[in-house]
């Protein structure tokens, strides 16, 4: 049976979970971000260096 | 075998290996939490710690993990020092932050341990001094990378002190056997088979799965977000020429 009760214990047992789930979930969303902005960012200079770049027409 | 680990060399291959492999893995761990929290929660109180027992599931997976991240993310920077492999590197770097977080929980979930059962949050035993200097490591690695201007001192210096700390990591795991430690010793892979009783070991090994998944999931994801961010360097570069 389920036993969410902790009895004396529940700021240590509760204060773990809470900080493990803080940790990994804080580390996943600021993973998540650092990829995204990063891609968004790398995607947009490579756009820019390809418009800058002269196609094969334009080279001599 | 070579054309079969080319994804883990080759950007190109290992950005199409991780858009699909990073959701199936955190969609893997996810699962895993919730089937080990549910066990770990329906399992009995200890005889002698209680309730303060369901501390383990969540505590000794991320000892493992602090300790097989460093392992890692030495192996990533040996590759990438003696083979200049940028994925190499790209790996090294995006390990660090997520082994320094794993062991973090390891230590603080330990002090939250600690207290109702040895009466104290700290004590300097060699197993928490030795699990410290690692979190140590893993801080003065991102460090240096972060201090240096020239990325590539940067990555070699960080490699050259990843490589060094490695002699921690065997501290680290045989500390409790090599001193006397308040510590438990080793119970899981004590010499003649485990010594938890089979209701916590279950819940255990899920748990330790399920962080094992996780690290993976956020592993390639940080991995990718690094090959994206040389990239973006790369066109910047070509934009100023």
């Amino acid at each position: 049976m389920l036993d969410l009760d902790p009895g004396p214990y529940g700021f240590y047992i509760w204060m773990s979970y809470g900080l493990s789930a803080a940790g990994l979930g804080g580390l996943a969303v600021f993973s998540l971000v650092f990829t995204r902005r990063w891609r968004r960012r790398a995607e947009a200079l490579e756009a820019r260096a390809r418009e800058a770049e002269p196609g094969p027409e334009m080279q001599p | 075998m070579t054309q079969a680990l080319a994804f883990l060399y080759n950007p190109h291959r290992f950005m199409a290996f991780s858009a699909w492999a990073a959701p199936l893995l955190g969609a893997l761990a996810l699962a895993l939490a919730a089937a080990g929290l549910w066990l770990g929660f329906t399992a009995p109180e200890d005889y002698q710690q209680g309730d303060t027992v369901r501390i383990m599931f969540i505590h000794v997976p991320a000892a493992w993990l602090g300790l097989f991240v460093y392992v890692c993310l030495g192996g990533a920077s040996f590759l990438s020092l003696v083979f200049r492999q940028a994925l190499a590197d790209a790996a090294a770097r995006a390990a660090a932050p997520i082994g320094a977080v794993f062991t973090a929980l390891a230590l603080a979930t330990g002090s939250l341990w600690g207290k109702p059962m040895w009466g104290a949050w700290w004590v300097w035993d060699a197993r928490l001094t030795s699990v410290l200097v690692l979190f140590l490591f893993y801080v003065a690695y991102m460090a240096l990378r972060a201090a240096l201007d020239d990325e590539a001192k940067g990555a070699r210096a960080a490699a050259i002190l990843a490589l060094v700390g490695l002699v921690n990591v065997p501290v680290v795991h045989w500390s409790v056997e090599w001193w006397n430690t308040l510590h438990q010793g080793r119970t899981v892979f004590a010499a003649g088979g485990s010594r938890a009783a089979t209701v916590f070991l279950i819940p255990l090994l899920l748990m330790s799965l399920s962080y094992m998944a996780a690290f993976g999931a956020l592993w390639l994801v940080r991995i990718r977000g690094e090959v994206w961010r040389r990239r973006a360097a790369a066109a910047e570069a070509r934009l100023a020429r």
